[in-house]
């Protein structure tokens, strides 16, 4: 018999192929011509603009409305790339309502700031359905870089390195490229082969070459890396997780969020995903989010998030939240776990208290067939040898790592948001330091 | 990429886009801040004759025509010349030129309509090392009382002679400015060559009242209760701009007379345009003062890309490339007959096209209970309207009928290209063979 929402316990395909595949299409759905023209008409073309201070990668965003705005989004496009190569992924998935639409002098004058996001997959959805790489590369320095994680940090750097004529071998763990872009980000944000086709489309620029299935601390040391190219770079993301440390957390049917995520995004129609009746999230971020909410668009009846602290603490932003409660999925806060039991969660009550959190004592039980932990990812597998900044490895402003001739950026670092447009910022950012060191 | 560098009556600048004569471009600060923002060349803001500088209002010198949104579409302004000393305007020229050589550094003049003056103030720019010379025949507030400017540019004599004791007194190139408050924009324009003028260029301001002050009964921008005409600029008058610098274009007189094109031009394609109608570059006031010097990468991107795509690969092929095009209306082909498509998909059932027609037009656009419109082709004359008032671009356009095909408005078969000279209702129609 085929599953439906309601049957028990952890199942795959409880709705139709067809309706999954209706709610996993695009959550911002691209702008048409129409839609773009009237849009970036709303565009003041400020001086100095809040928006471009607000974008992690300086996006010059009133150019590049203006561009399209006259007709030329594939210049818009030039705009946009000339800063960040993954402009492409950042309009998908950038929370522009916490950095540059909550910037927007539109957003202060009448609630309703220029839809930037859109605007911009807009003009980068235009110039990549070219399939031809508009940056050239200069002339070849001679000068070879090791870059560890094919993640948008590691990317932006080698793109970058790509460009000013440097070679770029990518050490990537993974058998595919593109980091959480491709195992990580929520499906409906980037449908489609998106995260795989930027890739190929970033390495039109020539002069970089993927090695996959080869690991930093694992098959390489950073020493060798060292010894056998002119720089560096380490945008190995976050591999490991925080620890769940509450009794039954070894269940079955207890997974780490970002596993789940990650073999539905490499599900080709996701019917084969199996997915609990009732579900349980732990934690407060986006993965929380994005778990709860997935677990929805597959069919699962009763979806829960609890979080420990208070809504004002939830890492995901106000708009991540409404989207999750539009999608069905109920928020619980200041609900710490306390015990996964066979059937659920049992939780303990918690209030902040001159800014500590502590637990009231009293308790209570969600049902659970499945329990998705989500409560932060850590730094794994980085060489002993670097200094640590909290749980990061520490960076100056560079991107430079305690170690000479060794940089780092992105989920990995220290400073900035775990964003992807953050990572991007800073993988771009380290590789000028790094051209600029090499003086090539 | 496209080669943008452009060389105007033998003055060379990386891009054909030039700041116009005003406020701009009134100072040495403004200037250095348009070049470090790619402008391809500047007209410095008019100067005087030596001695006490012309003084402004110290009230409000502009008045604006707002599109929706507050975009502004029409600029007022009851400016004068510059307000700042000769020599000072001069130590400022010679400095910006020497740092920006490869920029084009042009001076606009308007002296009194003697010659002496004009011998006086020549070598002292040509000392600054600018590049050329612009008079300003143009200015239609202020100047024009004193006998300067558009007083000048509305007498045609007047133009050529002062052009002729211009262009005897320097070796610099001289573009003479137009206005457009005259009936006939050719008479100025061969008054110009007449006098030797290397260029002309247009257009000046339109006079204007942008509006009425409703409590006081006074024209805007009012000073202390009084208005007066000024100056109109901005997106509103390109269409006025470029018509009158298509009439130069092809008029023979005045066909090989360079033009630097000036009015509304605020994006790439809007200079495209004023080039494809004949103009060498074009200069920018209204825009820039709208959104900052910044603008003209999005000029730089646009026409290159535009070029790109089309293959061009100097601008000099694109100077006067719809000239031909531009024709009496007596040349048009009567036979030439289209009507009106709606795309269903792209209308959002507005109405606006169905009333235009309906209550002003030809009632070729019906409508049915459930909002569905529809061109009847028997109505329907072509004239375009519903084209214009619809707000979503695209959804109506024009299907051309093919020869042949029947005109299930007149009955008549479409035919071979005839206009009115040979139409059998022109009483003085040729008899067609
Ligand atoms: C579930 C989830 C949803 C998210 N949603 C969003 C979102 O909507 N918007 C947003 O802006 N950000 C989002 N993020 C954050 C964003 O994905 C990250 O900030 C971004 O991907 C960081 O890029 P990175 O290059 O630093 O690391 P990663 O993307 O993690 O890439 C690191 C790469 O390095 C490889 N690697 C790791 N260790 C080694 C090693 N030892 N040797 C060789 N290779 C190695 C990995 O396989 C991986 O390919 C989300 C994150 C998660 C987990
Ligand atoms: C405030 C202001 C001052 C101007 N002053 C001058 C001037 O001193 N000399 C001149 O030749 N034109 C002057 N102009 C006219 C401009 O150079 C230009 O011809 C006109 O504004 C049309 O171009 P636009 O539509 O791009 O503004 C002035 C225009 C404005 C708005
Ligand atoms: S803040 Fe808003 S209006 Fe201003 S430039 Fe940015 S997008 Fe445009
Ligand atoms: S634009 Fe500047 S100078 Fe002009 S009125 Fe405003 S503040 Fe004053
Ligand atoms: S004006 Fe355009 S959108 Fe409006 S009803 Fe007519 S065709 Fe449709």
């Amino acid at each position: 018999m085929p599953s439906d929402p309601f049957t028990p316990g952890v199942a795959a395909g409880r709705l139709s192929a067809d309706r999954i595949a209706a709610n996993f299409a695009d959550l911002h759905p691209p702008l048409d011509d129409h839609q773009a023209a009237v849009e970036s008409d709303r565009c003041y073309f400020c001086y100095d603009a809040p928006c471009t201070q607000a974008c992690p990668t300086s996006i010059d965003i009133p150019l590049f409305i203006r561009q399209i705005s006259t007709g030329t989004p594939e210049a818009a496009a030039l705009t946009i790339f000339s800063q960040n190569i993954l402009g492409g992924m950042c309009a998908r998935v950038c929370p522009t309502e916490t950095l540059c639409e909550e910037a927007c002098v539109r957003h202060e004058a009448e609630g309703k700031p220029v839809e930037i996001g859109r605007l911009q997959r807009h003009a980068t959805d235009r110039l990549m359905a070219r399939n031809s790489h508009p940056f050239q590369r200069a002339a070849k320095t001679g000068k070879h870089v090791a870059v560890v994680g094919a993640g948008p940090a590691g990317l932006a750097c080698a793109h970058r390195l790509a460009m000013k004529g440097h070679d770029v071998t990518i050490y990537e763990a993974r058998e595919k490229g593109g980091g959480l872009n491709e195992y990580g980000i929520a499906a409906y944000k980037a449908p489609g082969s998106f995260a795989q086709d930027e890739l190929d489309w970033v390495l039109g620029i020539g002069g970089i070459r993927i090695e996959f299935g080869r690991r930093l601390s694992g098959d390489l040391t950073l020493d060798d890396l060292r010894a056998t190219h002119d720089a560096v770079f380490l945008g190995m993301g976050l591999g490991g997780v925080n620890a769940l440390t509450v009794e039954g957390s070894e269940r079955n049917h207890v997974e780490d969020a970002v596993d789940w995520i990650a073999r539905l995004r490499q599900s080709a129609d996701k019917t084969d995903i199996p997915v609990g009746r009732d579900v349980v999230v732990i934690g407060g971020g986006m993965t929380a989010i994005d778990a709860a909410v997935q677990a929805r668009l597959l069919g699962a009846l009763n979806v829960t998030i609890a979080y420990r602290r208070d809504k004002a603490a939830m890492a995901a932003s106000e708009f991540e939240q409404n989207l999750a409660t539009s999608k069905g999925v109920r928020i619980i806060y200041n609900a710490a776990p306390r015990e996964i039991t066979d059937t659920g969660v049992v939780f303990v009550r918690t209030r902040s208290e001159g800014g500590k959190l502590v637990e009231t004592g009293e308790t209570f039980e969600i049902a659970a067939d499945q329990v998705l932990r989500a409560i932060g990812q850590t730094l794994a597998g980085q060489p002993e040898v670097l200094a640590l900044e909290g749980r990061k490895i520490a960076v100056d402003e560079h991107g430079r790592t305690s170690l000479a001739g060794v940089w780092a950026g992105g989920d990995c670092a220290s400073g900035g948001d775990d964003l992807t447009v953050t990572a991007v910022a800073e993988g771009r950012d380290a590789a000028e330091d790094i051209h600029a060191a090499l003086g090539a | 990429m496209a080669d943008l560098t452009s060389t105007f009556v033998g003055i060379k600048s990386p891009n054909p886009f030039w700041l116009a004569s005003a406020p701009p471009t009134d100072k040495e600060y403004n200037v250095r801040r348009a070049f470090e923002a790619g402008w391809g060349g500047v007209v410095w803001k008019t100067l005087g004759e030596d001695g006490p500088p012309v003084v402004n209002v110290n009230g409000p010198r502009y008045g604006a025509i707002h599109g929706p949104d507050r975009r502004l579409l029409g600029l007022n302004n009851i400016e004068l010349i510059t307000d700042r000393p000769l020599d000072v305007n001069l130590r400022e020229i010679k400095a910006v030129k020497r740092d920006y050589p490869d920029r084009a550094l042009v001076v606009s003049l308007m002296v009194p309509c003697e010659e002496e003056p004009w011998k006086r103030i020549l070598p002292l720019v040509e000392e600054t090392g600018a590049d050329g010379v612009e008079l300003n025949f143009g200015c239609p507030h202020g100047m024009a009382e004193r006998g300067m400017g558009s007083a000048v540019g509305q007498v045609p004599e007047y133009i050529e002679m002062v052009t002729r004791w211009v262009k005897q007194n320097t070796r610099m190139p001289v573009i003479v400015k137009l206005t457009p408050n005259i009936t006939d924009i050719r008479r100025p324009a061969e008054a110009a060559k007449r006098g030797g003028a290397d260029a002309v260029s247009l257009i000046n301001t339109i006079n204007s009242i942008t509006s009425v002050d409703l409590d006081n009964f006074a024209p805007e921008p009012t000073i202390d209760g009084w208005g007066a005409h000024g100056g109109y600029c901005g997106p509103a008058v390109k269409p006025i701009a470029l018509n009158m610098v298509a009439e130069i274009a092809r008029h023979p007189e005045t066909a090989d007379l360079p033009i630097s094109g000036i009015g509304g031009v605020t994006t790439w394609r809007d200079a495209a345009e004023f080039i494809a109608l004949g103009a060498g570059n074009v200069q920018v006031c209204t825009a820039v003062m709208t959104y900052g010097f910044k603008i003209v990468q999005e000029m730089i991107s646009g026409l290159s890309q535009y070029m790109d795509e089309k293959g061009i690969s100097s601008v000099d092929e694109i100077v006067g490339r719809a000239v031909p095009k531009v024709r009496d209306w007596n040349d048009l082909n009567l036979n030439y007959v289209t009507k009106a498509v709606i795309d269903q998909d792209k209308c959002i059932k507005c109405a606006r096209c169905h009333i235009a027609c309906e209550d002003t037009s030809h009632q070729a656009i019906a409508m049915s209970d459930d909002r569905v419109f529809t061109v009847k082709d028997e109505e329907c004359v072509a004239c375009n309207l519903c084209v214009n008032v619809c707000p979503v671009d695209g959804c109506i356009t024009m299907r051309k009928l093919e020869i042949g095909e029947t005109d299930p408005r007149t009955g008549e078969v479409v035919r071979e290209y005839a206009n009115w000279t040979t139409h059998p209702n022109n009483p003085s129609a040729r008899a067609a063979q």
